[in-house]
């Protein structure tokens, strides 16, 4: 099996406050193959987001990395220089936005936005980015490259700006191409466009792709493996598969019943999960999602739980998670 | 701070008789153009007329012009912007039009205009300070009036037949009505800076009444002679206008944050 | 483009048709007449009727109005009561020494409060920001013409660095650039502090959004972030304030013309309101409205240009 091409090592991080630090991300571990996709699943506020911010080195002013390394090419990239975390950015780490409307400048054109994300290609003219630039819309679906180019982003409809965003992200073919929620601004059919699009250039991307989402959905359509996240820990990881058809965390569980695509019955409720996210300034001192947990017992409230190994390359951060 | 100096003019203006030291308009040109003595706190000026005492009483002219007018364009604003904003959409049209057209010209322009014809005194300058005020209170009350009118609580209302002059009273009224006094208070310093100036160019307040402009016009005159005393007519101009624009960002941001700081032209 | 730009004029257009319509309709809803009004106490019948004449007043109501429009668009603003020149004649001599005056200082205001704007913003939250933000606020409000005399007192009465009266030699640039120094400073320092407020106000907006975000992420450098991607966004505003700020230079000349005695539009039409010199009043105001609504029509237009996003908005 092929080396990892990024490794998050036991990273923690945490916002300074008015309460105190927020303990955002604590002891995330990770890895990403070349040629393999993994999602990264959550609620909102489970750290994700810091997560994806710090694999492509762009953290909060705010924000302190208080232990653990992102590992790409041999070194710890959030140790890096300035200058040196520049020149990873877009070259070798690539990020697809969350929100495109937004993430596009709204006074310079499409075209001149992706010429001038090719700053750091060296040997090829203006005219030539320009012109790998419609390629690249062509490659994304987008049948009038040319006249994209010549547009703003606010005259772009909603699925056009999706796929303008994946084609700057891909220019430089990076090694390690991050997607935040690279679906959520879109409607369904949309969503599935986009979807089917992201599976169709895995298939010929040889570089890793790390997928941050809270729609399992996403996840199980493109990704191998999954990281599911609870309150700035990853609970749980394993192949799509397994963690999809055997969870064994009892967040991980909850998580998928009430994922709506998996009810089968009609039902007057939605299912949830009851109780709220611990706070992040002072975390639980035993398993943090025991306050919510419908298997609790004495153990988890006093003592947080090790990664239990459950299957070939398939852990949990849960006393229970073998039972 | 600007609380502090605020009331210290406040303060002058309502008891100007009992605080100020001499009458401000005893005329004494034996002792005209006196440096500060313990007698004349400020000096005199070109008449001999205490200075101090004049810049007292000036506090009275200064802040009665500015209240008047800012209250009366207040009240005549939340007039318009309700009909404007609340009212038929012709209605609305034209008033926008009028008010886009005062606000597009330079308010001096429009208030000397004005003075030509009425010829200057103290009610021309107040009438003329709400003229040019009320566009822009207008407008501003119309606007919110307009966002409020689409709010779900009026909607709601309006659902259940409640009367015009209930949600008008009742609803948009008061959520007006504090907002408002935040972008009064930011106008009061434009007001007195407005009236001193046209005082100072002898289209305002007429003298002998006492008011910061004429007392910096007579300092302006006898500029060379006695430097003095321009030197200290411009004091309480520029401490009143930025006590109140201290006070007037204060209150917007205690009331409302979100409230934009407006332009003044 | 194109389309947006006749919307804009035509908006202009009308405008100064209102205003002129209430000039008009003030002179009339007034007791008395323009000419005795000019006149004041020394109005004999006979030199009453001549002024009449002469101002077109014996005519029919509707007449005057007519020619009064008719007269405006051909650029005749009529004659001066007192010495009967014609009014855009004794503009046309005084507007050039405005006009350099208001751009003199907006010149400073945009240098000075651009500068200490970004001064803000690169020191944003230390002592440096908090002085500025006081020192803005105080320029704020600090009435130019109080500002003006305090300047003239120092700068020319005590220190003797610049002249005391006047708008310079005509033709001795030297001597018009030692002139406009000081009144152009006083009535600058407002917009120093506006402007400081609003660039630090919009860069730091504009510097924390999701676009700029994305240039980092595509490892774009500093300086380019900078000066491509959020200045050309954060300058909107301000391209959008400084016509708007024109209009308030120009009222503050009113002011400070008459505290240097520059000639000017600004002493101009202060003399003639003395003087109750009503055609020379309304030929300025006239004047001064076309002269302001062309400057924030061309900065709507250069705005649309800047920000496509305006022009779009505008278009349906």
């Amino acid at each position: 099996m092929s080396e990892a091409l990024l490794k998050v090592d036991d990273l923690s991080i945490s916002y300074a406050s008015e309460e105190g630090p927020v303990q955002a991300l604590r002891h995330a571990t990770l890895e990403a193959r070349a040629g393999e996709a993994i999602g990264i699943v959550g609620e909102s506020g489970c750290g994700k987001s810091t997560l994806a911010s710090a694999l492509i080195t762009l953290l909060a002013g705010n924000a302190r990395v208080t232990s653990g390394s992102v590992q790409f090419g041999g070194r710890d990239i959030l140790s890096v220089s300035e200058e040196e975390k520049r020149k990873l950015r877009g070259r070798h780490i690539a990020m697809i936005f969350q929100d495109p409307m937004t993430s596009f400048n709204p006074v310079l054109t499409i075209g001149e936005q992706l010429v001038d994300f090719q700053d750091q290609r060296e040997g090829l003219s203006k005219p030539e980015k320009r012109q790998q630039a419609a390629l690249m819309l062509k490659r994304v679906g987008i049948s009038d490259p040319v006249r994209c180019l010549d547009r703003h982003v606010h005259e772009l409809s909603g699925g056009m700006r999706q796929r303008a965003a994946i084609a700057a992200a891909l220019l430089m073919a990076p090694q390690v191409l991050v997607a935040d929620e690279p679906t959520t601004a879109l409607d369904v059919t949309m969503e599935a466009q986009i979807i089917h699009l992201l599976r169709e250039l895995r298939r010929d991307y040889n570089g890793a792709v790390v997928i941050v989402t809270h729609h399992l959905g996403v996840v199980g359509e493109l990704c191998d493996r999954v990281y599911v996240m609870y309150a700035g820990e990853v609970v749980e990881e394993g192949s799509t598969d397994d963690v999809y058809h055997n969870p064994r965390h009892p967040y991980t569980q909850a998580l998928i019943a009430c994922d709506p695509a998996n009810l089968h019955e009609q039902t007057p409720v939605l299912p949830t999960i009851p109780g709220r996210l611990p706070d992040l300034v002072n975390p639980p001192r035993g398993c943090s999602f025991a306050a919510r947990c419908p298997r609790v017992h004495e153990r988890c409230r006093s003592e947080g739980p090790d990664y239990v190994e459950v299957g070939p390359r398939h852990r949990a951060r849960c006393h229970e998670a073998r039972s | 701070m600007g609380g502090a100096i605020v009331l210290t003019f406040v303060v002058m203006a309502l008891f100007a008789p009992w605080l100020a030291p001499h009458d401000p308009f005893k005329i004494d040109v034996m002792h005209k153009f006196a440096s500060p003595s313990l007698a004349h706190w400020a000096g005199t000026d070109q008449l001999g007329r205490d200075l101090l005492s004049r810049i007292i009483y000036g506090a009275r002219t200064a802040l009665g012009v500015a209240i008047t007018a800012t209250g009366i364009a207040g009240l005549a604003g939340i007039l318009l912007g309700l009909v404007a904003g609340y009212g038929p959409r012709w209605l609305d049209s034209l008033l926008i039009l009028c008010f886009d057209s005062m606000t597009s010209l330079p308010m001096i322009m429009f208030a000397l205009a004005v003075i030509t014809v009425l010829g200057p005194s103290t009610a021309t300058l107040i009438l003329v300070i709400i003229l040019v005020s009320i566009p822009g209170y207008a407008r501003f009350i119309r606007a919110q009036t307009l966002s409020l009118v689409r709010s779900d609580f009026i909607l709601a209302e309006q659902a259940m037949n409640a009367s015009t002059a209930r949600i008008i009273l009742l609803h948009l009224l008061p959520n007006v009505a504090g907002q408002l006094l935040v972008v009064l208070s930011m106008d009061v310093p434009v007001v007195i800076m407005l009236e001193a100036g046209l005082s100072y160019l002898s289209l305002g307040v007429k003298p002998p009444t006492p008011s910061w402009g004429n007392i910096l016009y007579d300092g302006y005159v006898s500029l060379r002679q006695s430097p003095g005393m321009v030197i200290i007519a411009g004091i309480p101009l520029i401490l009143a206008t930025l006590g109140f624009t201290f006070l007037g960002e204060a209150l917007r941001d205690a009331l409302d944050p979100r409230l934009q700081m407006r332009t003044l032209t | 483009m194109l389309s947006y730009a006749i919307k804009r004029i035509g908006l202009a257009l009308l405008i100064i048709f209102v205003v002129m319509l209430v000039m008009y309709a003030m002179v009339f809803l007034v007791p008395g007449d323009p000419a005795s009004l000019a006149l004041g106490p020394r109005a004999t019948p006979e030199l009453k009727h001549e002024l009449m004449v002469r101002m077109g007043l014996d005519q029919p109501i509707y007449v005057q109005v007519w020619n009064f429009f008719r007269n405006a668009l051909t650029g005749d603003l009529g004659y001066d009561v007192w010495s009967k020149r014609p009014v855009s004649e004794m503009i046309a001599e005084v507007f050039p020494n405005t006009l350099f005056l208001g751009a003199v200082a907006m010149s400073i205001a945009l240098v000075a409060g651009i500068g200490l704007g970004c001064l803000a913003v690169v020191w944003q939250g230390r002592t440096v920001d908090r002085v500025l933000a006081v020192l803005s606020v105080s320029m704020i409000s600090i009435p130019s013409f109080v500002v003006a005399i305090y300047l003239l007192l120092v700068f020319a009465v005590w220190l003797g660095w610049f002249p005391a009266i006047g708008a310079g030699e005509a033709g001795d640039w030297g001597s018009q650039i030692r002139a406009v120094v000081l009144p152009a400073a006083a009535i600058a320092i407002t917009w120093v502090g506006y402007l400081a407020r609003l660039v630090r106000a919009s860069m730091l907006e504009v510097m924390s959004a999701n676009h700029v975000r994305t240039a980092r992420a595509f490892g774009l450098t500093q300086a380019k972030i900078v000066l491509r991607y959020a200045l050309r966004v954060a300058i909107v505003p301000v391209v959008a304030i400084v016509a708007v700020g024109f209009g308030s230079i120009l009222s503050s000349a009113v002011f400070v013309e008459t505290v240097f005695s520059r000639p000017g539009i600004g002493t101009l039409i202060t003399s003639a309101v003395q003087k109750r010199d009503f055609p020379v009043v309304m030929g300025c105001v006239l004047f001064m409205t076309a002269f302001y609504l062309t400057v924030v029509t061309l900065a709507d237009l250069l705005m649309a240009k800047l920000d496509p996003r305006v022009r779009d908005t505008l278009r349906g």
